[in-house]
């Protein structure tokens, strides 16, 4: 393990932000800290960062217990969420500023600032200020910036918070492929899984300061480790009687069940070629184009579902009746996940979507 | 946003007439006043009561005292600001509120304390004696005085400046090594300067206007411990009107280059603001 946490706890006056967090990071993985807001992302990363001590626990860099190095001697690159660039330096200054501190040569940091912004595809700009740029552009020099001293460990908080959805798309593709070229052992921190789950060898997914579940992505989205994580990933919708579902029984223990998208199938009435006897009634209560598809909010007796159901489809109207398939549920209680199959479909060769 | 204008223009134009009613009345008439009081006997009284030599010491004396209180309080002022925006620390409440005091307390009560100190009745009377300083009634009195009125002046000014740009740039300072100095000079400092800069001239135009405070421990000694002000009220009480208000429009004068100087920097400060 090149990062690890162990049994880290951290208190701000009586609030717990950190419970008795461990996980380890292998060198040169990209990994992602996801969670929901004030689940302690940043909390983590500042502690691994030494902006904040942990109030116990070890963090061990590299085989090093790092607790008692101060951040300036730890050797991390860090990217603020708020980039947090140097306003009054300009682009140049502003990457140059870790190898000047270094007491690097002139001509050494002049070659490195120009590879750097020759990467970040912003030649030319050398010399504008922080606010003469686009958001993007100052993520760029923020990344840039962290990159310079050739840090062994890189940290991202948000890193594409501040930047509209369709530039944040290229920026992703970006950021993942930059940190595969230079090999270094990156953590970032989201709170959309889409962007985790796109740009992440590992997810970590935390809640209420604790870590819920590590992971590659298939398998956090495959197999949610524990409640939460099943409910966090995906589209994901609550059926409290899943047990009237046709293809469904009560398993003891398990009061609450989970549906994604993903589990069911959309059919006009009387389309359906098999397993209608595996299928509910539903109404169509919304519809919502998303853009490569449309979304259905299905009332399912009670219960309202989200479905999925292609353009190509032919269309369904609000108000309609609907034959609503179930493959699986996740079924849930305070601690536990399991998978349900529904029970109705045996045969093997059904394509599941 | 046009329409609106026109409908409120007439409570637009009272508004802007009794403001400006209030500071003819009580600004811009008294200070014409001086003027023409100055030189009301001619232009020779005039060069009389400034050329006094009583006159230019009190106006040395003031530049000293000025001088050195903006100095040492813009020393105190950046390191009060700085302890207090970018570190957490036991008893900062308290430090913030005590740095206010002077802004509450009348002068007088700040000059008394000074005496009660250092003074005859002081207790720290009998070591400044056995050592032969002198404070009060002299010159370091005055100076103490001036500082202790005028120095929340430039934290003021600093704290909420430093405030706002947050802690995240000098973090990732921090981070990338640099030490405390080299983050204050390249990201702090350039950030503030120009609130750093009006600070300094609101302290110095409090400094040079001070009376009350330095009134208390001047003791009044012509020559010695006079300042402008002090000369001003003792050419007044003895009824040199003319020359006391030829001295008032040195001070006047001087106020006035503090007022452009005022202006310019808070431009600037404005443009920066603009645009970062
Ligand atoms: N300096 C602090 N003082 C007091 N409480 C703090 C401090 N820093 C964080 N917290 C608290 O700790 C909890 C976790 O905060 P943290 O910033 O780590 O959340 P996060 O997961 O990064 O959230 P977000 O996605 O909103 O950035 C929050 O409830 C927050 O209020
Ligand atoms: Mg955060």
């Amino acid at each position: 393990m090149y990062v690890e946490l162990k049994n880290i706890n951290k208190t701000f006056n009586g609030f717990q932000a950190s419970r008795d967090v461990s996980f380890g990071i292998e060198q040169g993985q990209l990994v992602g800290l996801l969670g929901p807001s004030g689940s302690g992302k940043t909390t983590i990363l500042r502690m691994i960062a030494g902006l904040e001590y942990p109030d116990s626990g070890d963090i061990i860099i590299n085989g090093v217990r790092v607790n008692d190095i101060p951040a300036s001697k730890r050797g991390i690159g860090f990217v603020f969420q708020s980039y947090a660039l140097f306003r009054y330096m300009t682009v140049y200054d502003n990457i140059a500023f870790g190898l000047e501190v270094q007491r690097s040569r002139k001509a050494d940091i002049r070659a490195r600032v120009a590879e750097l912004i020759k990467l970040i595809g912003l030649e030319g700009m050398e010399k504008r200020y922080p606010h003469q740029l686009s958001g993007g552009q100052r993520q760029r020099v923020a990344f840039a910036r962290a990159l310079a001293p050739n840090p062994q460990l890189l940290l991202l908080d948000e890193p594409f918070a501040a930047i509209d959805a369709k530039v944040r798309r290229e920026l992703r593709a970006w950021l993942r492929e930059t940190i595969n070229k230079v090999g270094i052992t990156s953590i970032f921190v989201t709170h959309d899984q889409d962007e985790a789950i796109e740009v992440a060898d590992e997810i970590i997914i935390t809640n209420a300061g604790q870590v819920e579940q590590k992971g590659s992505p298939v398998e956090i989205y495959k197999h949610p480790a524990t409640p939460f994580s099943a409910q966090f990933i995906g589209q994901s919708r609550t059926v409290e009687n899943y047990a009237a579902l046709n293809g469904f029984e009560h398993v003891a223990g398990f009061d609450r069940a989970i549906v994604r998208p993903e589990f069911i199938d959309v059919e006009k009435r009387g389309k359906r070629l098999m397993f209608e006897s595996a299928a509910e009634t539903g109404v169509v209560e919304s519809i919502f184009f998303r853009g490569n598809l449309s979304e259905l909010t299905i009332n399912l007796g009670g219960t309202r579902i989200i479905a999925n159901r292609a353009l190509e489809a032919e269309e369904v109207a609000v108000g309609e009746e609907v034959s609503v398939l179930i493959y699986r549920l996740y079924l849930y209680n305070d601690s536990a996940v399991r998978l349900a199959e529904n029970v109705l479909i045996r045969d093997v060769n059904t394509v599941f979507i | 946003m046009k329409p609106k204008a026109v409908k409120k223009s007439a409570t637009k134009y009272i508004l802007i007439a009794l403001a400006v009613l209030f500071i003819a009345v009580m600004l811009a008439v008294p200070l014409a006043t001086v003027l023409v009081y100055a030189l009301r006997q001619g232009w020779d009284t005039f060069a009389a009561a400034i050329v006094d030599p009583y006159a230019i010491k009190a106006l040395k004396l003031t530049l000293t005292a000025a001088g050195t209180t903006v100095v040492l309080n813009t020393f105190f002022g950046v390191f009060a600001s700085w302890a207090i925006t970018k570190f957490r620390f036991r008893g900062k409440q308290i430090l913030t509120t005590l740095i206010d005091i002077p802004f509450a307390i009348s002068p007088v009560i700040a000059g008394l304390v000074f005496i009660y100190v250092f003074g005859r009745i002081g207790w720290a009377y009998p070591f400044l004696q056995a050592h032969d300083i002198k404070i009060v009634f002299a010159v370091p009195g005055i100076i103490l005085a001036t500082i202790f009125v005028t120095f929340p002046f430039i934290s003021r000014e600093l704290i909420p400046l430093m405030q706002s740009s947050g802690t995240d740039e000098e973090e990732a300072a921090a981070l990338m090594g640099a030490g405390g100095l080299r983050i204050y000079r390249k990201i702090t400092f350039p950030h503030v300067k120009w609130g750093l800069l009006y600070g300094i001239i609101l302290c110095t135009a409090r400094a040079v206007g001070e009376f009350g405070a330095v009134s208390v421990v001047s003791g009044h000694l012509r020559g010695k411990t006079n300042t402008l002000p002090l000369h001003i009220e003792i050419l007044f009480s003895e009824f040199h009107l003319t020359a006391s208000f030829a001295v008032s429009s040195i001070l006047v004068a001087m106020t006035v280059v503090i007022l452009v100087l005022r202006n310019i920097v808070e431009y600037r400060v404005k443009r920066e603001e603009r645009s970062h």
